[in-house]
């Protein structure tokens, strides 16, 4: 566990701080305060396992500036992924929690890296699965680009360019157990 | 005139109470006082055995050959060969074929058959029973006339008492001894394996200790009552080993058999459902394993024996409920004695080891075999003890493959056999 | 027999990186669906829950959301559902927590995801089944897999052919999903050693019955929130059950206390070894236990030898009204069906208020759906 924290650490550049993602969060919440004018309609689907609790923040940090406090909840995508079957390693799925009918609902789908964009289709597919939802965006945390789906954030807490042989690594307290950080690596 | 000299081998032959460091000559098929060279020095064919022991040839009182009627499994010929790989020159065979061997027409057709293909010595058992079904008695004056070396039912157990009293005083009548498989049908139902911990664990039909026992004291008790030798067959069972040694102790004519997979093995084995391990009496635990050991160890299981029993791999290949019972174990069994007995656990010497291997199963069947004394057939086999080798099941000469022992390392094993001072296999 | 490490993924990365497929598994890693095997701490993550709990409260309203959840980590690498014995705690846990996910998708709109699309399921069944097959063949759908059923009257095993032969053909059509019952114990570990396809137990002779175990503990666990301290009573025909074998196994895994509890010729004290109590006494045991597993009396199959009667078991092990009141008020009553009323259960009892019968049969779907997707979904 220490060597492998600390190979990360030293080979990876910093990208962002505790202070710069919580900055980048609380931007966020107010982008979607802007574009969503009735915020009760508002549900954050957080991707597991940093997506939920990048959402929950988000949720966190509008429930202070606006006082109303959005449904925040999570949407499990392991199940409704293309590559079952494919791969040597089976992604795990988690129980998903979300208001039993999304019908005129705005479903913001929450993930802390968008790159491929598959995650995300993967995640709608979920969505479709609880009802119709009036509409549905993506918040991320970091946008590295690469897509493979015409799939665009609405929200993004910073673009970074990548090469595709990096790898962007999010860490946050409450899932990792490590000071918040995003860094990036080479191999 | 053909002459063979063995040389500088150790000659164990408990017949005579002999262990020397001698050379044995063979003359004309038959053990000689000395090779007649008379001038023809070039027709003596020389031997070296230094290093070796020079055994009466071993003779395996329990072998299922499977013809007539099953030849798929093994023939005559392959058994026979198996049997020489693995140091036998005398063979019993079971009468469970198809027909069953119980009426003196297909004990000619066996002997016919062994002289013509195979390389050692086959000697037919017939059955106790019609058709081994248990209801009535074969003719057991008739299989005598043909030949038979004994009687049984093996595979089966007959278990109606009275039948059996009847069958053990008429071979008594005969001259000829009763083998039996020991297994009570109601106790033992469809049971697959040893009753116990595993079988619990497994949810397999548990085949108990007692469906063996209560067939032991019924034979104890027949053999008094009819006075007349009757041996078990593959006894398994801690409390049948106890019940043996009491009443040897008192004078009963019952003597019992051990075959080698149940001292090398305990139920655990099934585990894995592996089929190869599924046999009839089933493997035991560890408590009936060496209960079995002491048993051989003061003498009270005088014989030993394979029980070779081989079986298609199609037919091995299927659900276990489903498999037949059975393993084979000639080419297998003087290996694992030898290791398990001798090297491993002590329980023996190699003389009396070779004694339960040819005397013990001479006197029980009256055979004139098993013997090195001048005179005899010189069936030979030569043992090297502390030869380490695998089991490689692809090897073997025997027909089928259905041995639990694949890949297993033992310590000692026959390199020659010669039956009739011929060499019908060396390693 | 495969076993899983909890560093195992730091094991598997290196391979993966020698193996040049670095781009793909940054990309994975950057995915939140990537869990960190490190991170596997229970008593860290219990701290941290209480933690955020407070911090985050007021977050939504979904209470149950508020705080980060700890995901199950695992690299399950089984092919196959072959009994509870094999398995390790760690591993059971994490088939119910993985339930946890499917059963969530029996509430939605749409009770069906794509996770086995293209996949073929046989329902195999060498012995009858109706509830057993139904709710496998429900999982199935639900996870878009396409299903075969095929019993032994219809199957060529009637025509002589070799379970061998017929799971080879099976294979042959590209079936990816064995669910096999069978008659003989150990048939599915012989079928399992001789496909790719994964191969499910559905119940093997007296052997195991994993699902049924292991939806029995996925439904203690939702009714009382833990199974270890627990004191669970299996009650009935235990020597020919495949269930009480597998529930043995989980519970005892689990940290239950098992007390196994009918007429002697049907409890031998050989389960004893198995780290189990054993009780011919029933109205001693009622009053102690947290979980009543009653089994069905299987009396068509027995041999007269085994007992005296169905009357004469109903008055001493049957779970009558007067002995119902005998147990604690949050007793758990279940019972893996069919019911035969009135002999080891009253029906009074069965539709009572302390009865899981039915949740029984709803958590068999999401426990049967997380089987499938586990052993169905690993690439082989």
């Amino acid at each position: 566990m220490n060597d492998s924290k600390q190979s990360s650490s030293s080979a990876a550049l910093p990208i962002m701080d505790a202070e710069a993602i919580s900055r980048a969060l609380r931007r966020i919440a107010h982008e979607i305060i802007e574009r969503n004018p009735d915020l009760r309609s508002v549900v954050l689907a957080g991707i597991p396992s940093r997506g939920d609790e990048i959402a929950r923040r988000i949720a966190g940090f509008i429930a202070e500036i606006e006082k109303i406090e959005v449904d925040s909840g999570v949407i499990d995508v392991a199940m409704h992924r293309d590559d079952v079957g494919t791969r040597a390693e089976l992604p795990i799925v988690k129980a998903s929690q979300l208001p039993t009918s999304l019908e005129g609902r705005t479903v913001i789908i929450v993930d802390d890296v968008l790159f491929t964009g598959r995650t995300v289709r993967a995640a709608m597919d979920a969505i479709g699965s609880f009802g119709r939802p009036a509409r549905i965006q993506l918040a991320a945390l970091i946008d590295r680009g690469h897509r493979e789906l015409p799939i665009r954030a609405d929200y993004v807490g910073k673009n970074l360019p990548t090469a595709a042989n990096e790898k962007v690594r999010v860490r946050l307290e409450q899932t990792d157990d490590e000071p918040d950080a995003v860094r990036l690596s080479k191999e | 005139m053909s002459a063979t000299i063995i040389r500088s081998g150790r000659v164990i032959d408990p017949a005579n109470n002999r262990d020397e460091m001698v050379d044995l000559a063979v003359v004309d098929g038959r053990i000689a006082e000395r090779p007649e060279v008379r001038g023809q020095k070039s027709q003596v064919e020389e031997i070296d055995a230094s290093g070796l022991i020079v055994a009466p040839g071993l003779i395996d009182v329990h072998v299922h050959l499977r013809e007539p009627g099953f030849g798929h499994k093994e023939t005559m010929e392959s058994g026979a060969r198996a049997a020489a790989a693995g140091g036998f020159t005398t063979i019993v065979c079971m009468p469970n074929t198809s027909p069953v061997a119980d009426s003196p027409a297909t004990i000619a057709w066996i002997k016919d058959r062994a002289a013509e293909v195979a390389c050692v010595n086959v000697l037919p058992t017939g059955a106790i029973s019609k058709n081994i079904a248990g209801e009535e008695l074969a003719p057991i004056g008739s299989l005598a006339q043909a030949g038979v070396v004994a009687i049984t039912d093996d595979g089966r157990c007959i278990q109606n008492h009275e039948l059996m009293r009847r069958a053990v005083e008429y071979a008594r009548m005969v001259g000829l001894p009763v083998l039996d498989h020991c297994q009570d049908y109601n106790l033992v139902g469809n049971g697959v394996m040893h009753e116990g911990y595993w079988s619990t664990l497994l949810g397999l039909p548990g085949w108990p200790a007692a469906g063996e026992e209560v067939i032991v004291m019924r034979n104890i008790l027949l053999a008094d009552l009819c006075d007349h030798h009757i041996h078990c067959q593959h006894v398994t069972s801690a409390r049948s080993v106890r019940l043996i040694r009491d009443a040897r102790a008192r004078g009963t004519k019952i003597s019992g058999e051990v075959c080698p997979h149940h001292i090398a093995l305990t139920d655990e084995a099934l585990e894995n459902f592996d089929t190869n391990y599924k046999m009839n009496p089933p493997l035991r635990s560890q408590r009936d394993v060496d209960a079995l050991l002491e048993g051989i160890a003061d003498g009270t299981l005088s014989i030993l024996a394979s029980d070779h029993a081989p079986h298609a791999e199609f037919e091995k290949e299927v659900e276990f409920d489903a498999a037949p019972f059975g393993i084979i174990g000639l080419e297998t069994e003087l290996g694992l004695f030898l290791d398990l007995l001798v090297h491993k656990h002590r329980k023996i010497d190699i003389v009396r080891l070779i004694e339960m291997y040819t005397l013990e199963p001479a006197k029980l069947l009256g055979l004139e075999a098993g013997t090195l004394s001048v005179g005899a057939p010189a069936d030979v086999t030569l043992i090297d003890p502390n030869l380490e080798w695998t089991v490689k099941i692809d090897k073997f000469e025997s027909a089928s493959r259905n041995s639990p022992f694949d890949g297993r390392e033992l310590k000692g094993r026959a390199v020659r056999t010669m039956v009739g001072g011929k060499t019908v296999w060396k390693l | 027999m495969t076993s899983l490490t909890r560093c195992g993924y730091r094991k598997n990365e290196s391979a993966r990186e020698h193996s040049g497929e670095r781009a793909r598994l940054a990309c994975w890693r950057s995915w939140p669906g990537f869990v960190d095997f490190r991170k596997q701490n229970a008593p860290a993550s219990k701290k941290l829950h209480d933690h955020s709990a407070q911090k985050f409260a007021k977050a939504g309203r979904f209470r149950q959301q508020a705080r980060p959840v700890r995901y199950p980590t695992m690299n399950w690498n089984r092919k196959d559902l072959l009994g509870l014995r094999e398995l390790s705690a760690d591993e059971i846990n994490f088939i119910l927590e993985t339930a946890d996910a499917f059963k969530q998708v029996g509430t939605r709109e749409i009770k069906k995801v794509p996770a086995l699309r293209g996949k073929t399921l046989v329902n195999f069944f060498v012995e009858p089944s109706t509830r057993t097959r139904t709710s496998f063949e429900l999982a199935a759908f639900r996870l878009s897999a396409d299903v075969i059923n095929l019993s032994a009257s219809t199957s060529s095993l009637a025509k002589g052919e070799t379970l061998k032969d017929t799971a080879r053909n099976l294979e042959a059509l590209h079936a990816d999903i064995l669910v096999l019952r069978h008659s003989s114990a150990g048939a599915p570990q012989f079928l399992g050693q001789r496909l790719k396809a994964s191969v499910i137990n559905a119940g093997d002779g007296a052997h195991e019955h994993p699902t049924q175990a292991l939806l029995d503990l996925y439904t203690i666990r939702e009714k009382r929130g833990k199974i270890a301290g627990l004191h669970v009573a299996i009650v009935g025909d235990i020597l020919f059950s495949r269930v009480a074998r597998s529930n043995i196994f989980g519970l005892v895994k689990l940290g239950a206390r098992v007390t196994l509890v009918g007429p002697i010729t049907l409890v031998p004290r050989e389960f004893e070894k198995l780290g189990v109590a054993v009780s011919h006494k029933i109205d001693n045991v009622l009053p102690e236990a947290d979980v009543v597993n009653l089994l069905r009396i299987q009396h068509e199959r027995q041999r007269k030898e085994y007992f005296p009667g169905l009357s004469e078991y109903t008055a001493l092990f049957g779970l009558t009204k007067e002995r119902a009141k005998l147990l604690k008020p949050d007793c758990l009553i279940m019972h893996p069906g069919p019911i035969n009323r009135g002999v080891e259960i009253d029906s009074e009892v069965a539709d009572g208020a302390q009865s899981v019968i039915l949740d029984q049969v709803t958590n068999g779907l999401a426990v049967r759906m997380a089987v499938l997707y586990l052993c169905g979904g690993i690439s082989t």
